[in-house]
């Protein structure tokens, strides 16, 4: 690999905000055509690192040399020009717009009449997806499209910008499981041609897989780059998190009481198109794990369950009793919650401060006659941060500046405080570092002992094997299997039954 | 910006200066930018048109008269806006409230009439929000229409004509009378203020308000009924607006379809320059009310200086969009 020469390389990289350093001394080399992951804790500097090398950030002192030469990267038109893209997390196309009309924004081909030409837009926009081997409509509308498109659409982008390093950020998050495996093997492909990417990444499987290296970083500092063949994953964890975590992430068995009532109970549930005929029964102290892949209708049975979208057929009993729940706050006032799928946009008002975020269920709670009580807030808001381990350096400040894992404790916690008897979790854990993973199912563990009833969705097999009682393996909105944890041997064959493939 | 903040908290015990400059930093200078202009545009008119009375108690009277009607229709319009709505229908629904106040009351007294002028802001409001919250119709384009349909029937049912009013009690209530020393009109305006700030700032109804306008999708999963909150601010913003039309016609002693004709720009102008959101999420009532004198300042001031009116629109112009440029976010 030293060899086939440097593509990208930081050196000594100091930044601080307002005088708090974020980076210190901080050394980061790509070689040429090779998968580098980039991993770290929330905080440890990893998007700041990454932001400087996009020209978002200056830093405050350091070197960067592209393909040996020195280059000053001072925004993003300059990074751009250095040949380093990014294929954003939150992806930054406009959805109304093509497929070829996004690739080619703001660098549009122009005909001869000096006006934008379309037809040359698609049609080079159709040379980038044949040489990555994949099939895009060009003239398809990106609103249309699914996520995978929109990332393929993203990661064209960059190459039409003759981009000779990609940086990747979480690019598995929102796909399913045959896409991630597309795009691992355009992943291969662009590596062959000379194309060096940066992954950033939480899951352990994904790196091992593609990556040749990996740097990690902690509090600012790099730790240690290394070939991931000379690494274990124990010994990465432990890089990240700072310290040896007992893993959360094996199964334990726990008792639960099935033959009381339950606490919740499905029978026969049926909405829009893609829930048909679900039942189930959760029981006090039960974690039901729902498997399955997008579009199996895993949230949209959660949505159903919280009233956001209507039941057009079978019933809901809580505690026994029959109940018909119309919209969210039904569902809140049966004892329901909801942590969202998308924290960001479902679950916070990002320019609100934590306290204001965490109190907005409990307004009831925190009254004084009409008014709201700011004492009450505060007490409220101040227990709610310490239970739940929020690290906020302030209450008062927006939620938008706390790291991911941060943000979804946040959220957990404001719904938790509304002391709910179920509560459903679309993939709580998607973009949060590996630490507060383990926090988080440490905790959907402790509730279900206190006697919730929990209902966990997620994408993760290793996650839902550690924590779920029983697992319904949903698709096409129908429940296909119905499985106690202990009679599930390993994660192959959950994910046998997720294909609907069965022995 | 994630990275910053939670290495800040790492830092937390750092050296003196360090914390200094962060206290320095948390203070947010944008969020106080419209008392800042206000200062600095109050004392540049002070000390340049000290001589032409500006700082009399008379003409200083004056000024806070003129803006109490804005500022009780801004004062509505900050939740609106707040909440991620906007609402064009105020001013002439402050005109069509004069007119049938006015109608009423010479119909059937001063009790009808007050009724009839809230009945006004009532039925306009439930339209409006009716339209937006069930139908999805962006409030925009709802009291787009509706401002031209008030302003219309106001027209119509007067033939253009002036109403007076004779009723001398309505005439002292809505804004002819004083309060011991201060005019009534003044005392209409802190009320408003005063209770809109309180409601905002410190009821579950205006935490809800903020909510709806930062984050509707949050807000709705949250269990707040997010329609219904839609529905309140634009019923509240016209009821508001129809009282303010009663002002008019007090301090006028008439109704009259163009009473408030373009004062839903003054009021949007103040409610911005105020620090809330265009956006929504975030609002500020006491805010909004330096916004309109901060307008109203400048229009005195201009005034006084002998500008001709064309002149005062154009620097009344730069001025709101410097205050807003300085006021934005990073």
């Amino acid at each position: 690999m030293d060899n086939a020469g440097t593509a990208v390389a930081m050196r000594a990289v100091h930044k601080a905000f307002d005088g708090v350093e974020v980076l210190r001394d901080v050394d980061f080399e790509v070689a040429r055509g090779e998968v580098h992951a980039l991993a770290g804790g929330n905080g440890a500097g990893k998007s700041t690192l990454m932001k400087i090398l996009q020209g978002v950030y200056s830093m405050d002192s350091g070197s960067i040399e592209i393909d040996g030469l020195p280059v000053r990267i001072g925004s993003i038109q300059e990074a751009r020009a250095a040949g380093i893209g990014m294929v954003f997390q939150e992806f930054s196309l406009v959805p109304s717009l093509t497929v070829a009309q996004n690739i080619f924004l703001a660098d549009e081909p122009r005909g001869r009449s000096g006006l934008i030409s379309d037809r040359e837009a698609v049609r080079r926009a159709r040379e980038l997806f044949a040489e990555m081997e994949v099939a895009v409509d060009p003239k398809a509308v990106v609103a249309d499209l699914g996520t995978a498109y929109w990332q393929l659409t993203e990661i064209a982008k960059a190459l039409s910008r003759n981009a000779r390093t990609l940086i990747m950020d979480e690019p598995t998050a929102s796909l399913a499981r045959h896409e991630t495996a597309a795009l691992f093997d355009l992943v291969g492909r662009l590596k062959k041609r000379g194309i060096s990417i940066i992954y950033i990444s939480h899951r352990m499987d994904e790196i091992y897989q593609i990556a040749d290296r990996i740097t990690i970083l902690r509090d600012g500092r790099h730790l240690l780059t290394e070939a991931l063949t000379d690494v274990t994953p124990e010994q990465i964890v432990e890089g990240i998190v700072g310290k040896k975590i007992e893993s959360q992430l094996t199964y334990r068995e726990r008792g639960h009481d099935p033959s009381g009532e339950p606490l919740l109970e499905a029978r026969h549930l049926r909405s829009g198109d893609r829930v048909n005929d679900v039942s189930f029964r959760l029981h006090p102290g039960e974690i039901i794990g729902l498997a399955g892949l997008m579009g199996s209708g895993r949230t949209e049975l959660a949505r159903a369950l919280f009233g956001i979208d209507k039941l057009t057929g079978g019933d809901l009993y809580v505690r026994g009793r029959k109940v018909s729940i119309g919209n969210p706050q039904q569902a809140v006032s049966h004892g329901l919650a909801l942590i969202p799928e998308d924290r960001r946009a479902q679950g916070l008002v990002l320019d609100h401060s934590v306290r204001d975020n965490l109190l907005l269920p409990l307004l009831d709670r925190t009254t004084k006659g009409p008014f709201l009580s700011a004492r009450a807030g505060r007490r409220v808001s101040s227990e709610l941060i310490s239970r739940f381990g929020v690290k906020a350096t302030h209450p008062q400040r927006p939620v938008r500046l706390l790291s991911g894992g941060n943000q979804q404790k946040v959220v957990l916690a404001k719904w938790l405080g509304t002391e709910p008897d179920v509560l459903i979790l679309d993939e709580p854990t998607a973009g949060v570092d590996i630490g507060t993973k383990s926090e988080i199912l440490e905790m959907i563990r402790s509730l279900a002992d206190a006697g919730k009833g929990i209902i966990l969705i997620s994408s993760e097999y290793p996650e839902l094997l550690a924590v779920s009682d029983r697992i319904l393996v949903l698709r096409d909105g129908t429940v296909t299997d119905d499985v106690p944890r202990r009679d599930i041997a390993d994660e192959e064959s959950l994910q046998l039954a997720v294909q609907g493939v069965h022995s | 910006m994630s990275e910053s903040s939670s290495s800040a908290a790492v830092d937390a015990g750092g050296a003196g200066s360090i914390s200094l400059r962060r206290l320095l930093r948390d203070v947010d200078w944008r969020r106080y930018i419209i008392y800042i202009a206000f200062v600095v545009v109050f004392v540049f008119f002070a000390v340049l048109l000290g001589d032409q009375g500006f700082l009399s108690q008379n003409n200083l009277l004056n000024i806070l008269r003129q803006t109490a009607t804005i500022t009780v229709i801004a004062v509505g319009m900050t939740y609106v806006i707040a909440c991620a709505e906007i609402d064009l229908s105020v001013g002439s629904v402050a005109g069509l409230s004069s007119v049938c106040c006015a109608m009423a009351i010479s119909q059937w007294g001063l009790v009808p009439g007050i009724l009839a002028g809230l009945a006004v802001g009532l039925g306009v409001g439930t339209i409006n929000g009716g339209l937006v919250s069930l139908l999805g119709i962006p409030s925009f384009l709802v009291t787009l229409g509706m401002l031209g349909i008030a302003a219309g029937v106001a027209q119509w049912i007067t033939d253009s004509a002036p109403q007076p009013i004779l009723d001398d009690t309505f005439n002292l209530i809505f804004g002819g009378g004083n309060f011991g020393p201060v005019p009534g009109l003044i005392m209409w305006g802190a009320v408003f203020v005063a209770v809109g700030a309180v409601v905002l700032n410190k009821t579950k109804f205006g935490r809800q308000v903020l909510a709806t306008g930062g984050n509707r999708t949050a807000a709705e999963f949250t269990g707040i009924k997010t329609r219904r909150i839609k529905f309140q601010v634009l019923l509240l913003s016209a009821t508001v607006a129809s009282v303010a039309g009663m002002l008019y016609a007090g301090r006028l002693q008439s109704g009259r379809f163009q009473w408030g004709a373009g004062d839903e720009l003054s009021a949007i102008a103040a409610v911005i320059l105020g620090g809330t959101s265009l956006f929504g999420g975030s609002g500020a009532v006491v805010g909004t009310m330096f916004g309109a004198l901060l307008i109203g300042l400048i229009n005195n001031g201009l005034i006084l200086a002998g500008l001709d009116s064309s002149q005062q629109q154009v620097v009344r112009g730069i001025i709101i969009i410097l205050a807003v440029a300085l006021a934005r976010k990073k």
